[in-house]
This record gives C-alpha cells, sequence and structure tokens, in this order.
C-alpha cells in the first residue's frame, strides 16, 4: 500500500488540570490512506477533537510523532509549520468564519496568508465558489449567511490553498438533518472530485452512513477499534465499540423497551444480526424451526450502510428451553451472530 | 446674559480650546492605548504571544496608573511635562496630560475588546498557516473593531470630562472658561452655558460613534 498522508505514532497529548495530568490522547497510533475519508468517532470528551488538532499541529504531542505527507510535524519550527499547514485544510463545528470579511474574503485569506498574487487569487476564489454553489454570495457577510451556507464558505474557504487533506471538526454538528445531508454531500464531492483525504470527527451516525470508508472508534483517549465501516458496524470487537454502534444504530431494544416488550412476550427473546449475506433469512428461520420453535417478530430494523445491508432483528422464540437453546446452537453454527437478550 | 455676550470671543475660542484638547489627546492616547491594549491581550497567557512575565508587568503598570483620580495625576505628571514640553500651563501641557492618563484607560478597553473575540477565528487564521502578529493584526483587530469603536466612544466622553477638569489648571477650554467667567463671578448663566456646550459635544461624539460602530458592526 502507498505511504499513508498522515502516520500517528505513539501519540500521545497530556493537560495539566488542577496541577493532574490528563491524557487527552493516549498512546496513538494510526495511518490515514490516501484519498479515504476516515471518520473519528466516539462520544464527547474521548479526544476526538485533540487528536486533530494533533495532526495540523495547532496542539504539539507530549510524545510521539506526527506524520503528514511524508513530513514529520514534530521536528518542524514554527516557519516550518505554518507552511505545512497551509497544506491542510480545516472546518470547525462553529464555522469560524471571519465577520470582518466578506465570503470571497474568507475564502481569499489562505491564499493572501500564502502569497498568492491577487489575479490568481480572485480566480481561485471564483472557482472555489462556484464549485460550492455559493458564487451569488460572494459579496455578502458571513452574518447573512444560513449556517449550510456558512459551512460551505468553511469547506471553500479550507480547500483554497488545494490541500491533500482536509480536517472536518464536527462539521455538521451544528446543522439541522437536511442541512447536513447538503453539507455532507459536499464533502463526498470534494473527496471524490477532488481526491481530498479527508479525517471527519463526529459523535453523529450520519456523517459516518454518509460519507466515511473507515472509522477509529475512540474512547478515553486511546482508539480502540479501527477498521472499515461496514466490518465495525456489523462486527464491533470491543466493548466500547459495541456501544457506540449500539448507541447511533438503535436497532437494538434498549433496556426500557424489553421490559415493555416482556409484559407481551413470555418468550425467550433473541436477537440475531443481519448482514448482506444471500440466505441469512432461510437460514434463520430454518434454525428456528428444525428445533421445533416458534418465533415472532417482535423488534428490529434494516437498513443500508456503504451500499451493503445492516440491521438486527429480535424474536421472542417460544418452545421448551432445551429446543429454544438448539435453536441458538444452530444459529451460530450456521453463522449467523444471535444473541439471547436478558 | 451681557456677562456671556461680553465673553463671547473667549466662549468662541475655549470651545475650539475643548475641541482641540479632546481631539488631539484622543488620537494620541488611542495610538497609544491601541499599542498597549494589543500588547495585554497578545501576552496573556495562552493568546497569541502568551507571556506571563510580561503580561504581569504590563497590567501592574496599567493598574497602578489608571485608578489615580484625574486631578491628582495632573498634579503627579508635572515633572514630566517640564522634562518633555517645558511647561505645565496651557493647553498644550494639559493636552499631554489627557494623553497620558487616557492611554492607560484606552488600553484596558482595547483588550477587553480584543478578549471577546471568538477564539475559533484566531484557531481558523492558525490552521490557515498564519504567522502570530498576521492574526493579530489582520484578524483579531478588524474582528473586535465594533466593540472596539463603541469602547473608544466611551473613551472619548471621559477625555471631554478631563479636559473641562483641566481648567483647573489653566488649561483653557470650556471648563476653565466656567470657572473663570461664571462661578468665580458669580454668573450661572455662563456655567449652564459650558454646561450646555460639553453636553452637546458630547452627544456629537457619542453620535459620531455609534454610526461608525453600526457600519462596522452592520447591524
Amino acid at each position: 500500500m502507498a505511504e499513508p498522508i498522515v502516520r500517528l505514532t505513539g501519540v500521545t497529548k497530556r493537560y495539566e488540570r488542577g496541577g493532574k495530568a490528563v491524557a487527552a490522547v493516549d498512546d496513538v497510533s494510526l495511518d490515514v490512506h490516501e484519498g479515504e475519508v476516515l471518520a473519528v468517532i466516539g462520544y464527547s470528551g474521548a479526544g476526538k477533537s485533540t487528536l486533530v488538532r494533533l495532526v495540523n499541529a495547532l496542539e504539539a504531542p507530549t510524545s510521539g510523532t506526527v506524520t503528514v505527507a511524508g513530513q514529520d510535524l514534530t521536528r518542524l519550527g514554527e516557519k516550518e509549520l505554518r507552511r505545512a499547514r497551509q497544506r491542510i485544510g480545516m472546518i470547525f463545528q462553529q464555522f469560524n468564519l471571519f465577520r470582518s470579511r466578506t465570503v470571497a474574503g474568507n475564502v481569499a485569506y489562505p491564499l493572501k496568508v500564502a502569497g498568492v498574487p491577487r489575479e490568481q487569487r480572485d480566480a481561485r476564489v471564483a472557482e472555489l465558489l462556484d464549485f460550492v454553489g455559493l458564487l451569488d454570495r460572494a459579496h455578502a457577510h458571513p452574518e447573512q449567511l444560513s449556517g449550510g451556507q456558512k459551512q460551505r464558505v468553511g469547506i471553500a474557504r479550507a480547500l483554497a490553498t488545494n490541500p491533500p487533506l482536509l480536517l472536518a471538526d464536527e462539521a455538521t454538528s451544528a446543522l439541522d438533518p437536511e442541512t447536513t445531508t447538503e453539507v455532507l454531500s459536499l464533502l463526498r464531492r470534494v473527496n471524490r472530485e477532488l481526491g481530498v483525504t479527508i479525517v471527519v470527527i463526529t459523535h453523529e451516525m450520519d456523517a459516518v452512513r454518509q460519507i466515511a470508508d473507515r472509522v477509529a472508534v475512540m474512547e478515553a483517549g486511546r482508539v480502540v477499534e479501527v477498521g472499515d465501516v461496514y466490518d465495525v458496524f456489523s462486527t464491533p470487537q470491543t466493548a466500547p465499540a459495541q456501544r457506540f454502534v449500539r448507541s447511533v444504530l438503535h436497532d437494538r431494544p434498549t433496556r426500557e423497551q424489553l421490559a415493555r416488550l416482556r409484559e407481551h412476550h413470555p418468550g425467550r427473546v433473541v436477537t440475531v444480526q443481519i448482514t448482506d449475506e444471500v440466505g441469512l433469512q432461510k437460514r434463520i428461520d430454518d434454525a428456528f424451526a428444525t428445533a421445533g420453535v416458534r418465533t415472532e417478530l417482535v423488534h428490529g430494523g434494516v437498513g443500508e450502510l456503504r451500499e451493503r445491508r445492516i440491521g438486527s432483528l429480535t424474536y421472542e422464540a417460544t418452545g421448551p428451553d432445551a429446543a429454544v437453546d438448539a435453536a441458538l446452537t444452530a444459529l451460530r453454527d450456521a453463522g449467523v451472530r444471535a444473541e439471547e437478550e436478558v | 446674559m451681557e456677562g456671556f455676550l461680553s465673553t463671547l470671543d473667549v466662549y468662541v475660542e475655549s470651545i475650539w480650546e475643548t475641541l482641540f484638547m479632546a481631539l488631539v489627546s484622543m488620537v494620541a492616547s488611542g495610538v497609544l492605548g491601541l499599542a498597549l491594549g494589543i500588547a495585554l491581550y497578545a501576552t496573556r497567557p495562552g493568546h497569541l504571544l502568551g507571556n506571563r512575565a510580561v503580561f504581569g508587568v504590563l497590567g501592574v503598570v496599567v493598574n497602578i496608573v489608571r485608578p489615580i483620580p484625574f486631578v491628582i495625576f495632573l498634579a503627579a505628571v508635572t515633572p514630566l511635562q517640564i522634562a518633555v514640553l517645558g511647561t505645565t500651563i496651557g493647553t498644550g501641557a494639559v493636552t499631554f496630560a489627557i494623553a497620558l492618563a487616557a492611554a492607560f484607560a484606552v488600553s484596558r478597553i482595547v483588550e477587553q475588546s480584543l478578549v471577546g473575540v471568538d477564539p475559533g477565528v484566531v484557531e481558523a487564521a492558525r490552521a490557515a498557516g498564519a504567522s502570530r502578529l498576521r492574526i493579530l493584526f489582520g484578524v483579531v483587530v478588524p474582528e473586535g473593531l465594533g466593540p472596539l469603536v463603541l469602547g473608544y466612544t466611551f473613551i472619548f466622553v471621559g477625555i471631554v470630562d478631563m479636559t473641562a477638569q483641566a481648567g483647573l489648571v489653566g488649561g483653557g477650554g470650556l471648563g476653565d472658561y466656567a470657572i473663570t467667567y461664571g462661578s468665580q463671578r458669580y454668573d450661572w448663566g455662563i456655567v449652564y452655558v459650558s454646561v450646555a456646550t460639553i453636553i452637546v459635544i458630547v452627544q456629537v461624539g457619542q453620535f459620531v460613534g455609534n454610526r461608525i460602530a453600526r457600519g462596522v458592526l452592520r447591524r
């Protein structure tokens, strides 16, 4: 595989808080491949924002190395760091547009910093505003724009210097669902059409579902699981990843839902994972039928992730205990991930 | 009323003196205070040029000078006036004193306005690879311009107040006129005319400030 565009090796970032050292990022090693969209997911406070700020050296790691496009940022001086940052775009949850500048002025800022001459700057600004669909708003001021428009300006500004890498820090968390979709599809275009590698920090499933190729799950400063989006969401390996996946997919019954189900369904409750394997439903039905267990569908949902089927179905299994146990064994033998809800 | 009419030339001259003192000291303290205020903002720990020692020293200096009542400051500043200007009386000497005193007040107003600037825009500029000084003058100051203009307007009112007090030490202006031709001669008409004129100057200053701020804030 080609050299990763970002490589974090044993990166730790500690802060002093009330005389106590807290590790916001704890011994993280992570690669971001060229051309991909990597989503860093996890609950707030997991260290995601600190992690992304280490990638463009807004924060310096306490230990470890951060390599971007083959350059070890931890060895660079302030001046070289500034040049490195010009090659990394960044967008923010609160957009962080300059209120004292027009839309065009915001987009032109990184170009001015990079010393791009006036005519080239103007042409590039027009090109970028056209790309994000805001050419007619070039002379507007940020406060005249909607949230979605502001983030599109943020994206145009971040891409001004043609960076190969874009960092998005909760870029859609301040937006309504419809606008979120619009901004995410723009980011997808940035990735597909311009070939920009994107790292998105998010706690929203929509963002992951719509644009991520791979995910890294963070908890308490550590990256606990990394992998293809579908793999991590269909078969999370670690407890924190399982917890996160459950909380964003909402397809398994919660404790309260389970208690309500049991009021009307005295049988044992079994949840099976649905993947895109052909013939899965038949294997499930057969396993129950062969064991002589009657089933009733009581909860669940099946959807799509990365154009593949994903979900879970919860059944009430009625029959003698031994028969239900046999059905569970048969399900597992048939390669179906089945779990009894307790 | 005859008192006022017979001193009309002094009155008109006093208005000009007041305006001269107010505007010149406004500009001088504005520039000086801006520099000091930017330094206070930038050297605050955790900010662009965070430096605990410099921030501490600047803070102490400003805190020592700023609370001195202006009447006392006028007396205390005389050695400096003599060293720099060679005199302690007259409109020029008083303007010097006002500018100096106001600069320290301006510095705090500037600092406050800049601290109010969203740290997010500073981060966005850093992420774009801008240098610290470039961020300070190209982003932080323009972003804080609205509150800055309102702060300067506030200072202008204070400066007009100082010009009146300066009348006590022979600085000229409407304050001097009100005391010398007004209260000391028990001519209350002159006192009230002076007060009214100062109110008009303050109102005009406030109006202009508000207009500029509105233009900057576009609200």
